[in-house]
Order: C-alpha cells, then sequence, then structure tokens
C-alpha cells in the first residue's frame, strides 16, 4: 500500500518517537522494580514519580491523588465499583448517562444487579446531557454522578463544570470518563469540582495498557486489586514503568502545544466536514457543530451502510471507524446514536474519521475525495437509494 | 475477517442492477437491521436467464447477494430452488459467523423473487407454497 491515512485516532494514536525515546531505557537497562531498596530499583521508583507529578500537573491535581493503572476501562471500573461499594452504607444511587463509554455502562448494570440502582440520562440531539434532569434524579440515596468529559464516538463534550458543581452542591461525588478529553481540552480538576476522572495514554500519543485514575483527597474509594502495596496500597500490582513514564511525557507535550494542536485539528475537522457536505448529499453530522473534540468528525450517510464504507476505505488506504452493528458484532447500532435520536436505518451508515497531530490537509482532500465515489458507489447498489432517487424526481 | 473470496465479491460485485421489465421481484431484510437485498429475475422457459440485485448492507450482505446471483445465473427454478444459505456461505469460502444471516437473507432473496414470479406467471414452484422470508436475525 503506497499510501496509509490514519484517521482513527479515536481509537488509538502512534506512539510519539520523544515518548518513546523515554521509554525505551525502562525495557532494558533500568528494569528495576520499583519497589526494590537497591539503587536499580529507585531509579525505576523516581522515573514513576517523575511522571506522576507530570499527569497531576496536567489537570492540575496534586500527585499524591493520581493512581496508575492499566488503562481507561481499569479506571472506570475502580471509580464506579471503588466508590459504590465504599460509599453503600450512605446511599445505592448512581447517576450517568445513555451515552457512556461501555466500560461505565456494564460497570453500572453490574452493579444493578449486586442491588444498586442506576439512572441513565437522556441527551439532545447534540449529545448533551439533560442538567434538569440531572437535578431531578438526584436523591438522599444517591452517591456517584458519573458523567463523561467527552463522548468517544460523536465527540460532543458535556458542560463538566455545571454537573461539578450540581454534584458539589448536594455533596455527591462527581466522577467522568476523561478518555477522550485529556490530552486534548485544558482540564482543571478543582475549577470543575472534578472528584474521579478517568484517563488513557494511548488517546494522546502514549503507549497502550497503561491509564490513570485522578482520585480527590478524602474521596472514599475501595480498592479493585488487591495485592502489594504499590500506588500507596490503593491499586495492587508491579508498575509498568515504561508504560507510566510514556504516559508521563506524552500528557506533557499534550499539554505543552495543546493550543496550536488544537488550532490545527479544528481547522482541519472543519475542512473536512465542510468539503464533505459540498461534495454529497444526504449526508448528517453527529454531535455538537462547536462543543465537540477537535479532532472528531462523525458522519451519517444515509441509504448506506456503515461497514461497506469501512472496507472499502481500507481499500484506499484510510482507517477509520463506524457506529454501525456490523462493526460490533452485535445486531444494533450505536447506543450513542440510538441516544442522539438517530433513527436505526440512520445509524447504521454512521462514519467517524478521527484526526490527530499526523494528519495534514492533502490527507483530509484525499479522503474526501475517496469517501465521494465510495459513497456513491455504494449508493448506486442501495435499494433504498433507488427508491428515494425515483420519489424525488 | 472476511475471506479473499468475500473480499473479491464486495470490490467487484456481480450482477448489481436492476431489470425493468422483471419477472419477478423479492426484497428481503429491514433498513432497521441494517440490510435490505432486492432481486431481479428475468425467468425464459423455466430457466433463469438474467439476474440483478441491489443491497443496503454489510461486506458481507454485498458479497452474499453478489455470489447468490452467480450460483443461479442460467439456472433452472429448481435448481436455484436447491441454493442454502450454506452453499452461499460456502462458495464464498466462509462468513464469519455473526455474518451467517447475510447468506440466509440471499437464501431468501432467491426464494422471494421466485414467490413473485411464481404468483404473476401463475406458475407453480414445489416448496414455495407456504414461504414467508422470516428476519434471519433470528437464526443465530
Amino acid at each position: 500500500m503506497e499510501k496509509y491515512i490514519y484517521m482513527d485516532n479515536a481509537a488509538t494514536t502512534r506512539v510519539k518517537k520523544e515518548v518513546l525515546e523515554e521509554m525505551l531505557p525502562y525495557f532494558s537497562e533500568n528494569y528495576g522494580n520499583p519497589s526494590s531498596v537497591y539503587t536499580l530499583g529507585s531509579k525505576s521508583k523516581n522515573a514513576v514519580e517523575i511522571a506522576r507529578e507530570r499527569v497531576a500537573k496536567a489537570i492540575n491535581a496534586k500527585p499524591s491523588e493520581i493512581f496508575f493503572t492499566a488503562g481507561g476501562s481499569e479506571a472506570d471500573n475502580w471509580a464506579i465499583k471503588g466508590v459504590a461499594f465504599a460509599n453503600r452504607n450512605k446511599g445505592n444511587h448512581i447517576i450517568t448517562s445513555k451515552i457512556e463509554h461501555h466500560a461505565v455502562l456494564h460497570t453500572c448494570e453490574y452493579l444493578e444487579k449486586q442491588g444498586f440502582r442506576v439512572t441513565y440520562l437522556d441527551v439532545d440531539e447534540y449529545g448533551i446531557v439533560d442538567l434538569e434532569q440531572l437535578k431531578e434524579s438526584i436523591t438522599d440515596e444517591t452517591i456517584l454522578i458519573t458523567i463523561m468529559f467527552a463522548n468517544n464516538e460523536i465527540g460532543t463534550i458535556q458542560p463538566i463544570k455545571e454537573i461539578g458543581e450540581i454534584a458539589k452542591s448536594h455533596g455527591i461525588y462527581f466522577h467522568t470518563d476523561a478518555v477522550q478529553a485529556v490530552g486534548h481540552i485544558n482540564i482543571d480538576v478543582d475549577d470543575l469540582n472534578i472528584d474521579l476522572l478517568s484517563m488513557a495514554a494511548h488517546k494522546f500519543y502514549g503507549p497502550k495498557g497503561v491509564g490513570a485514575l485522578y482520585v480527590r483527597k478524602g474521596v472514599k474509594l475501595d480498592s479493585l486489586i488487591a495485592g502489594g502495596g504499590q500506588e500507596r496500597s490503593r491499586r495492587a500490582g508491579t508498575e509498568n514503568v515504561p508504560g507510566i513514564v510514556g504516559m508521563g511525557k506524552a500528557i506533557e507535550l499534550a499539554y505543552e502545544h495543546l493550543e496550536e494542536s488544537n488550532k490545527k485539528l479544528i481547522e482541519l475537522r472543519d475542512r473536512l466536514i465542510n468539503k464533505v457536505f459540498e461534495n454529497i448529499d444526504h449526508v448528517r453530522l453527529n454531535g455538537h457543530p462547536t462543543q465537540r473534540l477537535p479532532g472528531n468528525v462523525n458522519l451519517c450517510f444515509e441509504f448506506i451502510e456503515g461497514e461497506s464504507m469501512l472496507l472499502s476505505l481500507d481499500m484506499e488506504g484510510i482507517a477509520a471507524s463506524s457506529g454501525s452493528a456490523c462493526t460490533s458484532g452485535s445486531l444494533e447500532p450505536s447506543h450513542v446514536l440510538l441516544a442522539i435520536g438517530l433513527p436505526h436505518e440512520i445509524a447504521h451508515g454512521s462514519l467517524r474519521l478521527s484526526l490527530g497531530d499526523f494528519n495534514t490537509e492533502e490527507e483530509v482532500d484525499y479522503v474526501v475525495e475517496k469517501l465521494t465515489e465510495i459513497v456513491s458507489r455504494l449508493r448506486a447498489m442501495s435499494p433504498l437509494y433507488e427508491k428515494v432517487k425515483k420519489e424525488e424526481k | 475477517m472476511y475471506s479473499e473470496k468475500v473480499m473479491e465479491h464486495f470490490r467487484n460485485p456481480r450482477n448489481v442492477g436492476e431489470i425493468e421489465d422483471a419477472d419477478g421481484v423479492g426484497v428481503v431484510g429491514n433498513p432497521r437491521c441494517g440490510d435490505i437485498m432486492k432481486m431481479y429475475l428475468k425467468i425464459e422457459d423455466g430457466i433463469i436467464v438474467d439476474v440483478k440485485f441491489k443491497t443496503f448492507g454489510c461486506g458481507s450482505a454485498i458479497a452474499s447477494s453478489s455470489m447468490a446471483t452467480e450460483l443461479i445465473k442460467g439456472k433452472t427454478i429448481e435448481e436455484a430452488m436447491k441454493i442454502t444459505n450454506k452453499a452461499v456461505a460456502e462458495a464464498l469460502d466462509g462468513l464469519p459467523p455473526v455474518k451467517m444471516h447475510c447468506s440466509v437473507l440471499a437464501e431468501q432473496a432467491i426464494k422471494s423473487a421466485l414467490q413473485d414470479y411464481s404468483k404473476k406467471h401463475n406458475v407453480h414452484i414445489e416448496g414455495l407454497e407456504d414461504f414467508e422470508p422470516t428476519d434471519p436475525h433470528d437464526h443465530e
């Protein structure tokens, strides 16, 4: 394949060169266990602590409030189960939204089986949670509000500050799955009244298999993984030192270059969206026009199905993703697209192009050109399009 | 995920299109589930002389439709009636388990088009008396 265009940065990102370089010594010469007392061990320990400081600084937290995990899903599981089980004596009610990542939704469903009650908030057509419904849902039994910072599929950014204020005024813990937001949006956990926050390094040009949970000092939280005394006895298991080092470097880089990176991404994103609308009819943009992640483009092309678009794009060397049922292995299209009110047949035709720091304007133009051809080829095969064309005549 | 054969039929689907004066047209599937197949047949002296399809669906739905049209083109009605979903899947060198419903849909598209022919031309076709396309997603 001559050309390879990666536009699935919401799925994962490429590890940046500077990040990889910092990680490499911790696979080979500096292989010590951070818990060991000898010099080799303390070298690893120091590296972990430097990374912790970098992560803390990025979100205006204290290093002692950062706990490394094996990724975003673990952080979500830990935050929700940990708060639920540690605060059961206070209440058994959790509030979340219908458009959360499955790491949150399936954890909530698990807790329902354990006797907890969960409210799943509705979202509007743009995917923004209903704050009135949030306020009305709060009871004396509510112990946790967990709402994602930005949606992984449609890129919608939630009114986190308002949610934080509501939670604080009721004395309820507020957790946010910020896996898509960290490294892409400025976050200040104090300003936003966030008590717990999940992140994953591979979404901001760091390595896979490492993430972190921010836990505000004083939050009552059970451990998820029992064992040794790592992470101040709250998360057992020998630290993934190279991964943690990479995460620290990646988050530092991300926030150093946030403004220029976002400016470029928003330009590319809007160029992509505008060009698609100029070239293709019967298309809709999912998510909010401006309250969205800088790199996120999510479109529905009517009368065609998402997986066949992805296969066609792959044949042109373009990597993207879709919320169609056929790409998930289930029969239902994405729960997010259904929650914003899309009919099933439209949701099946969704395409997510998520841009990153390595994408260029030329790539955007090439993708729109190929996409235009692909959509028209697939529509020529579609009995639904044939029907509409006849009706339009 | 897909066999080379599936990809080949997806890339170059055979017999895409419509037949204006078709002798039988069958539509199966549901846009809600993300797949619809429409099959057009031209039948002369009990032989399927031409077949075209249009499909809304994933890669395997398009490949299954294409393969189904290849399997029945030039065949007698009796021979076409014997094409099962398994035959379609096997001819494609297999389909992933979650995609088997696409081959079911292809078999039903053939039968549905033949049933339409049988009704329009008042021809009895053995095995189609009670044929009703079911939701292939229930077969999984």
